[in-house]
Formats: structure tokens, C-alpha cells, sequence
């Protein structure tokens, strides 16, 4: 999928306001044994609104679907297999006990509240199987997918970056738009396009890759992480590019220059460091673009995955695999938000050792426009 | 002499316009500014780019490749994948329009009550903005098509909804931000009322990032939509529209590369042009 970009420009005006709460930083020196105890206080204050967050979306999960299902039509429709169902009047109304469709709104209404809140899914309408043990068996191989996919991204980003930000002159300037332009590309192209190329390319054309496989091997791997990885990277180095441009003129830069460092220490050690907190704080984008990429890139090489789970299962209405589908996804976001706040922690020697502040505050409204129009 | 020479001051002030909208775009604007023209022709007037029939079916005729005949090949009951991909604009520019006004009507709607409302209403909607960003696009949009069951205009209101959380956001922070900027604060102490700060300082402001985003959206919408098309959850095959096509062409990719090729091709071109174009609003003519 072409990543929903934000706009750059916000992105960078993020990094502007994060550039501003250095001004109280008290160094490196600050993260001491007694630091530690206020890390641990930072880290608590930084999850609990995440976990209020998940259960506030697994509340507004149950709740969506719940009514919605009923505005839409009969519930019942959804388990018998949709309008053209076979089922006499007499299976229906079977079903219709079995589920407790025939109890009161209300009841129902607090039973599937009960039932998500506690991970109980019940069984797949289609294939009569415990959602939980589809899930079980579907989440691995996409966590194994995104993980690698998003390795690959920051690599790929990390790498065009340093291309980019190498040397002056003519050559550079040439590698630099000719950078810009494949950024621009890389990031719009939509991972069902990208797929079908690299398919025929290595594929059918030189025969080297499989086109479609289950597997975890590398070459069964290589095209679906490439496709995956691509768009996110160009986004990634987008953000980078532009943060990086503004970095390598900052006074830490250049004092560091002055101190003798070369180009590339100074490039490792100080303005990436810098460069890739904007980048950082697309986290949630780009796990949104990782799961619907990750629906995309598994139906397109017919690999067995969540997205896969969720697009079959949306396809014949599976309720309750669409349910814990969506849950799952709603808590690995809680996951994966947490984890960047601690590597943003870990990332900005500003914030190392600081307990009475929330790493994220001063430029939630900055990140807030940067995330912009939805992952 | 006078009509001659105002003709003459008219043009020269033309040509240093188009100069100047040139000089602000750069070549990767125009490029793209032109690839919309043409998209653009696509919708208002297929027949003028193809004027062969997009539904014609001659079995003769299928899974050619390529040629001066049919310069994108033909598809499985042979029809013209050219007169296809052209006569497919309309229905997936407009399909991508839909959704995008159901996102950013219903977004801004949302944004604004929580930019300007009181600050309970703020802090639940914000609350729920921030919350649904746990959900992807398209697994939100799988949500409401598992609900609502699948269909071209599904897939329209599905998208919609899933791209509302993210425009309200966005909408909420920037209303917030003028909110709390100094001229606000002036024209609100000199006792100007608050529905005329509103719309003389508030709306104008804020509306204008929205109109690079929505230039941004645009192509995403058609992207995502194009991609539930792609996952079989869209238009229907025999229709010519992007997505659909796609979907179509995927049991052929690797004996007729050019079904899946030239429609994603339309796609990623539309995309791309008003990305770069979207860039170029957000940054004020800038190169992004």
C-alpha cells in the first residue's frame, strides 16, 4: 500500500519541538544507580495510558461491531453463511439459541463485552474452530514477516541516508535527487503492485525465488519482506532526509567536526542520533502500514499470516475471527508503542536520567500532525 | 494600439505565471501535474484518449500482448486493456473521491468539535482518535466489510470510516494550535465575537493543511481501495475499474504480465503525482 503519508513538513516541525526540551537536559552523566528507580517510574508512567488505550479500543471494538451488526441486518444472517444461506428455519433458530441471540439486548450486549475483555472469542463460524488457535497459529509467521520487513526498512532508510549525506558536489548532488525521486516512488508504490513485479521479475522470469510459498526459509522469505519493506523504507528515509539536512548543520555537529571527528562518526554517532527520533515517533504509522501490507503481501503470495486470517474471514463474515483478529492487532500496537518509547528513551541522551517529565509531551501535538492522515 | 499592447502586457503577465507556477512546482511537479491532466481527461472524457469499447468481449482476441493494436494488451475475453485502464478512471477516481469525502467531512466535523468544543468533549475525542490508530486502515476497513458484507460501495463507505480517525487528529491539532497562537488570543481580548474569530481566523488557517492532505488523500484512497479491489472485496470483475482489474489479473500474472502491470501501473502514476503535488501544498511550493 502507498504508506498514508504525512506531511513531511510536520514531521520535521516535530523534530523542531523535540529539539527545544534538550534545553534543560543535564547530560549524559545524569543515568546513575538512583536514575534507575526513576526509570522505572518513567517506564510505568509511559505504559499505563498505553494499556488504558488497549482496553479503551477493545471496548470500542466489541461495542462497533455489536450494534453494527445489528444495524445492518440480523446477526444470525452472519452465522448461517449471509442471505443466500440453505439453512431451514428450524437450524436458524438452533443457531440462534446456541449463540444467545434469543436472550435480551442488554445481556448480550454485557456478554460480548465479558468475552472480549477476557480474550474468550468463542469458535469461528466458518470453520468451526476456536479463534483462539486460528490466532495462535496465524500470528508467528506474520510477526516473523513485519519484524524482518521492518528491519530491512530502517536498514534500507539508514543506508540511503548515509548515500545522501556523503560528500558535496556534483556526483552528490546527482546521487542525492536521484535518491529524493526513488524515496518519492518507493513510498507511493502499493505493496499489491511491488509483489506482482517482483514476481514476474525473479520469479517467472529468472526463475530464482518462489512465487508463492508458506514457508519461512530465506528464499521463501526474500520477496514478501522485500515488498513489504520497500514503501516503509522510502517513507522512513523521506522523514530522515529531511531531519538529517537539518541536523548536519547543528551546532552539536559541528563542534564535534571541530573536535576532529570524521564525517561518518559524526553521521553514526550525532546526527543520525538525532535524525531518527521524527522517524522514531512514526512507529505507530508504520506499524499500520506493516499489518495492512502484511493483509496485502499474504494474499498476494498466498502465505498462511494474520492479514490472511482477517481477509478471509472478512470475506465470508466471520465475526468472531474478525473480533479477536482485531484484538490482537489493537494490543500488539500497545506493544509495539511502548517498546519505540523505551528506544526513544535509550536513543536521546536529552532524556537520559530526567525523571519528572513525560518523554513524550512537549511534542505530542507535533507527532500528533506527523502521524497525520491515518496509517 | 492601446488593446494591442494590454494584450501584450496580458500575455507577458501569463507567461510569467506559468513560468512561475513552473518555477514552484519544479520538474517532478509538472511531471506530475501533466500525468493528472491526463488523468483528469480520463474521467471527464474517456472517449477522447480511447475510443474503442471497454466492454467489447472477442474471444479471438485474448491474452494478447502488447502491440500498436492494443497498446496494453487484452485481458482474458479479449477485450482492450487500454480502453479499460482509461474508461477505469472515472469509476476509481470517483470511488477514491467518495471515500475520501466520507474521511475528511465526517474527519474534520469530528476535529473541529474537538478543537473548539469544551474540554471534556476534547479529551474523549482525542482520547478516541489516539485509540483507533491502534487499528490499521485496512484492518479497519476488514472490520466494517466483515460487518456490512462486501461491494463497491462498501468498500467506499469502509475506507471512509477508516481514514476519519486520522484527518479528525490531524484537523483537532492544528485547530488547537491556532487556538493558543497569539493573533487568536488579540482578536478574542479586542472583543471580537467568537463565531467571527472562528471564521475569519480559526477555519481559514486550519483548513488549509487540510487541503494538502486531502491532495495526499486522494491517492491514498484510491490506493486503498484499489487494494480491497485487489483482495476481491471490491467492484465486480467485468466492470472497468483499477482495483477490480488487478484482481483479475492476478490468477494470469505469470502468463499475461500486462493485466496486472498496466492497471497498478494507472495506480502507482495517479498516486505518485498527487503525492508530489500534495508535498508541494504542504511545504507552500517548496520542494519537499
Amino acid at each position: 500500500m502507498g504508506p498514508a503519508a504525512p506531511g513531511p513538513a510536520r514531521a520535521r516541525r516535530g523534530a523542531t519541538a523535540s529539539g527545544r526540551r534538550g534545553a534543560t537536559a543535564s547530560g549524559r552523566g545524569g543515568a546513575t544507580a538512583s536514575g534507575r528507580g526513576r526509570t522505572a517510574r518513567r517506564l510505568a508512567r509511559a505504559i499505563l495510558p498505553r494499556l488504558g488505550s488497549a482496553l479503551l479500543v477493545m471496548w470500542l471494538t466489541a461495542t462497533v461491531v455489536f450494534f453494527a451488526l445489528r444495524a445492518a441486518g440480523d446477526p444470525l444472517d452472519a452465522i448461517m453463511g449471509g442471505p443466500g444461506s440453505q439453512a431451514g428455519p428450524e437450524a436458524t433458530e438452533r443457531a440462534r439459541e446456541a449463540y444467545g441471540l434469543d436472550r435480551p439486548l442488554l445481556l448480550q450486549y454485557l456478554a460480548q463485552l465479558w468475552n472480549t475483555a477476557t480474550l474468550q472469542f468463542g469458535d469461528s463460524y466458518a470453520r468451526k474452530q476456536p479463534v483462539m488457535d486460528l490466532l495462535a497459529a496465524n500470528l508467528p509467521p506474520t510477526l516473523l514477516l513485519a519484524t524482518l520487513a521492518l528491519v530491512l526498512a530502517w536498514a534500507l532508510a539508514v543506508a540511503g541516508a548515509l548515500l545522501a549525506s556523503l560528500g558535496r558536489g556534483p556526483v552528490a548532488r546527482l546521487t542525492r535527487s536521484a535518491l529524493a525521486g526513488l524515496e518519492t516512488v518507493a513510498s507511493v508504490t502499493p505493496q499489491f503492485f511491488l509483489g506482482a513485479v517482483l514476481i514476474l521479475v525473479f520469479a517467472t522470469g529468472f526463475g530464482i525465488l518462489p512465487a508463492t510459498s508458506s514457508g519461512s526459509s530465506p528464499a521463501q522469505l526474500i520477496l514478501p519482506v522485500v515488498t513489504l519493506a520497500v514503501p516503509i523504507a522510502g517513507y522512513l528515509a523521506h522523514v530522515l532526509h529531511g531531519s538529517l539536512d537539518e541536523a548536519r548543520d547543528a551546532p552539536f555537529a559541528t563542534t564535534a567536526r571541530a573536535r576532529g571527528a570524521s564525517e561518518s562518526r559524526v553521521f553514526l554517532r550525532h546526527t543520525l542520533r538525532h535524525a531518527a527520533l521524527p522517524a522514531l515517533a512514526l512507529s505507530g504509522w508504520a506499524y499500520g502500514s506493516l499489518l495492512s501490507g502484511a493483509v496485502v503481501v499474504e494474499a498476494l503470495f498466498a502465505r498462511q499470516g494474520l492479514g490472511r486470517l482477517l481477509q478471509e474471514a472478512a470475506t465470508v463474515r466471520d465475526v468472531p475471527v474478525v473480533i479477536g483478529s482485531v484484538v490482537i492487532i489493537a494490543l500488539l500496537y500497545v506493544v509495539i508503542m511502548i517498546v519505540s518509547d523505551v528506544l526513544e528513551a535509550v536513543i536521546d541522551p536529552r532524556l537520559h536520567g530526567q525523571a519528572d517529565r513525560r518523554p513524550d509531551e512537549p511534542n505530542r501535538a507535533g507527532v500528533a500532525v506527523a502521524e497525520g492522515a491515518g496509517a | 494600439m492601446s488593446a494591442v499592447s494590454e494584450a501584450g502586457v496580458r500575455a507577458s503577465r501569463v507567461s510569467r505565471a506559468v513560468a512561475g507556477v513552473g518555477g514552484a512546482l519544479g520538474w517532478p511537479g509538472l511531471v506530475s501535474a501533466v500525468l493528472l491532466a491526463c488523468v483528469l481527461i480520463a474521467v471527464a472524457a474517456p472517449h477522447l484518449l480511447a475510443p474503442g469499447n471497454p466492454l467489447e468481449v472477442s474471444p479471438s482476441d485474448a491474452f494478447q500482448p502488447p502491440s500498436p493494436a492494443h497498446p496494453f494488451g487484452t485481458d482474458e475475453s479479449g477485450r482492450d486493456l487500454y480502453s479499460r485502464v482509461v474508461h477505469g478512471a472515472r469509476s476509481s477516481v470517483g470511488i477514491g473521491l467518495s471515500a475520501l469525502g466520507i474521511g475528511i467531512g465526517i474527519g474534520a466535523l469530528l476535529g473541529f468539535a474537538a478543537g473548539l468544543g469544551p474540554r471534556w468533549l476534547d479529551a474523549l475525542l482525542g482520547r478516541v482518535f489516539e485509540v483507533l490508530f491502534a487499528l490499521p486502515t485496512l484492518v479497519m476497513a476488514l472490520l466494517f466489510i466483515a460487518i456490512i458484507g462486501a461491494g463497491p460501495r462498501s468498500s467506499i463507505l469502509a475506507i471512509g470510516i477508516a481514514t476519519i480517525p486520522g484527518y479528525a487528529r490531524m484537523l483537532r491539532a492544528s485547530v488547537r494550535g491556532i487556538r493558543a497562537s497569539g493573533y487568536v488570543e488579540y482578536a478574542r481580548l479586542d472583543g471580537v465575537s467568537p463565531v467571527r474569530v472562528f471564521a475569519r481566523h480559526v477555519a481559514p488557517n486550519s483548513l488549509w493543511p487540510l487541503v494538502s492532505a486531502a491532495t495526499l488523500g486522494i491517492g491514498q484512497a484510491i490506493v486503498w481501495v484499489a487494494a480491497l479491489g485487489f483482495l476481491g472485496l471490491g467492484a465486480l470483475p467485468p466492470s472497468p475499474e483499477w482495483g477490480a482489474m488487478l484482481n483479475a489479473g492476478r490468477v494470469y500474472l505469470t502468463t499475461a504480465w500486462w493485466m496486472t502491470v498496466c492497471p497498478g501501473l494507472a495506480i502507482v502514476a495517479t498516486a505518485a503525482a498527487l503525492t508530489v503535488l500534495g508535498r508541494r501544498l504542504a511545504t507552500g511550493g517548496r520542494a519537499a
